[in-house]
């Protein structure tokens, strides 16, 4: 299978109590977590009062977009984007199921039209006026890492900057139980290919290396922790890791610095 | 066959819910699992993708288990199985029944879904991932659409009658599709893809089609093709007031009057994250055999169409035909199809 080079021009990242990029990169570093942090992101790209009613995927993916783009000096409105998750917002979908089993004919029509995977997508295309084109995708344990891949093969295709947003958010309810999810946890990434693009990666047969970085070990129960050991390789600045990229896949991505 | 009496094989017991199980009863038609395991056999398994497409994948299963809660509030032994409570069952299942190993992953973006499939295998086939990809899309009914749908006033009370004057809304349908792509072959040409967002609203379109336009004509631009090239297009055409009226306009803006145009909801209702793929197969049959489809149920076109909308079916050789899927949140895909 085919191998891809690419550079990280920008990265947003949010997970609760390490409420940014440089407050991971601190607990990296020494262990240090901030005494207080907000339960979720306020991106101000939302009016203020869609901040406070934005679903917690939707809060969280604009905040770590936003974030990677200003990092990488990118206008938004160019990007095309991969959103990938998971499970996608797992408090709206217990929401639905729970209504439907109870009142169906009370349905929300604005959590209808927010219950859909590519919601965090849509959201971000509205609040930056970015008409490209904005995919979302879910590949269960392996959905960062197949975001990933897409993201680098638009690059590949001719794409010059390519927004990968990754995110998982709280389950709710009886279905928390089933599609176990805590807290919240994104990263974005703003990619570009082109001449020389120091990093590199790969899909391969066989399972990931189990990860030993000290996020995956904090945030392993949220169903995006796969994408962890590619965070704390960037945090480091060099260095490989391996990535879930489905059953019996991988990714082995190389980081030169 | 009927979805409610054929229960999946043992072997794929885990993957049990009523979206997989039309899933296995699609990809049991038309010898589709024949090609796709002589596509496996030709490649290796490893070099096949998998690229699914839906709009609420097995949620379905989801909801049921809400129903059945045990007295502890805990999901029924039953439906204890976390792969059908999350979006990804429909591509998991697919990637297990028919044995690949290849990089398989599940699309959702409404009722794009399995029209950005195409694009998306077609990537991972043009930049050396894999050497074939089956893509598809599989919706089927459920209470968060029917429900969620009618919330927001978008269903019609009679069928829909997509175009015309009188359209009062979209009737909901269910579906399952598959297509094997392939690098080279005898088949039909997927020659260009066109991928926009509106940037305007989560649950209405664009007011002057502006996404709707960019992926058409993207798709035109990916294909070295001008308008005058298609035959024909297999419209969105929801049968919603706002859809049609916008993606008329853009279909009046950009074609000739040689180009023909319809909407085939009236036939299968709007099967959201199937639609793409059931289109495309429809604009296939087409480009394979002549016979183009005309808009059933509607009566009175809208005076904003262009000579391209036609409510009768027709017969014309086509050199290049058109699908057009639009989805919540602004998400649009247009491919472009032309004879092998």
């Amino acid at each position: 299978m085919s191998r891809f080079a690419f550079k990280v021009d920008g990265i947003g990242f949010w997970a609760s109590g390490l409420p940014g990029w440089e407050a991971a990169r601190a607990f990296l570093a020494d262990g240090t977590v901030p005494e207080t942090a907000p339960r979720k992101p306020a991106p101000d790209l939302l009016p203020p009062n869609e901040r406070r009613r934005a679903p917690d995927t939707v809060a969280l993916a604009i905040e770590i977009a936003m974030a990677a783009c200003r990092d990488a000096g990118a206008d938004p409105a160019l990007l095309p984007s991969v959103f990938t998750s998971t499970h996608g917002d797992l408090a709206i979908t217990d929401y639905m199921c729970a209504t439907l089993a109870s009142a169906p004919r009370s349905i929300s029509p604005t959590r209808f039209h927010n219950s859909v995977h590519n919601a965090a997508a849509g959201y971000w295309t509205i609040g930056v006026g970015c008409h490209a084109p904005a995919t979302a995708v879910s590949a269960y344990t392996a959905s960062f890492a197949q975001g990933l891949l897409e993201a680098v093969v638009q690059l590949a295709d001719g794409a010059p900057q390519v927004l990968l947003v990754a995110y998982d958010a709280q389950a709710h309810g009886a279905l928390g139980r089933i599609s176990p999810s805590e807290g919240l946890l994104g990263a974005a990434l703003v990619l570009s290919a082109g001449d020389g693009a120091p990093h590199s990666l790969a899909l391969e047969a066989g399972s990931a290396e189990p990860p030993h970085d000290p996020l995956s070990a904090r945030y392993a129960a949220n169903a995006m922790a796969p994408m962890l050991p590619l965070i704390a390789a960037l945090a480091a600045g060099s260095g490989q890791c391996e990535l879930v990229a489905g059953p019996g896949l991988r990714l082995r991505v190389a980081l030169n610095g | 066959m009927d979805v409610e009496q054929t229960p999946l094989p043992a072997s794929l017991a885990g993957w049990e819910c009523r979206n997989n199980r039309l899933a296995w009863l699609a990809l049991q038609a038309d010898g589709f699992v024949d090609r796709a395991l002589a596509a496996r056999q030709t490649y290796g398994a490893a070099s096949v993708a998998v690229v699914m497409g839906t709009s609420t994948s097995s949620i379905g299963a989801s909801e049921e288990a809400y129903t059945r809660l045990d007295p502890a509030g805990n999901f029924p032994a039953d439906l204890a199985r976390s792969i059908v409570h999350t979006p990804h069952s429909l591509g998991d299942f697919v990637q297990h029944a028919l044995g690949l190993t290849g990089p398989a992953v599940t699309v959702a973006t409404a009722c794009s879904s399995s029209a950005k499939v195409f694009a998306q295998a077609a990537r991972l086939i043009q930049t050396g991932v894999v050497d074939a990809a089956v893509v598809g899309g599989v919706d089927t009914l459920c209470g968060s659409v029917l429900f969620g749908f009618n919330a927001l006033e978008l269903v019609s009370p009679e069928r829909c009658q997509p175009f015309d004057v009188a359209r009062r809304g979209l009737s909901l349908g269910e579906a399952g599709g598959f297509a094997l792509l392939e690098r080279s072959g005898d088949g039909p040409r997927l020659l260009g893809w066109g991928e926009s967002s509106d940037a305007h609203h989560m649950s209405s379109p664009h007011p002057e089609g502006l996404g709707a336009r960019l992926a058409m004509e993207g798709a035109l631009q990916r294909a070295g093709l001008t308008p005058a090239d298609i035959d024909y297009i297999n419209l969105h055409g929801t049968a919603t007031p706002k859809n049609d009226e916008i993606e008329a306009a853009a279909i009046a803006a950009v074609f000739p009057a040689s180009t023909w145009a319809s909407s085939t909801k009236g036939w299968t209702g709007h099967t959201l994250g199937a639609a793409g793929i059931i289109e495309s197969v429809i604009a296939l049959l087409a480009l394979e055999h002549g016979e183009v489809p005309g808009t059933l149920n509607s009566v009175t076109l809208d005076p904003l169409c262009g000579p391209q909308l036609r409510l009768e079916n027709g017969e014309r050789r086509c050199r290049h035909v058109m699908n057009n899927s639009f989805g919540f949140g602004g998400n649009n895909a247009s491919l472009v199809f032309g004879q092998a």
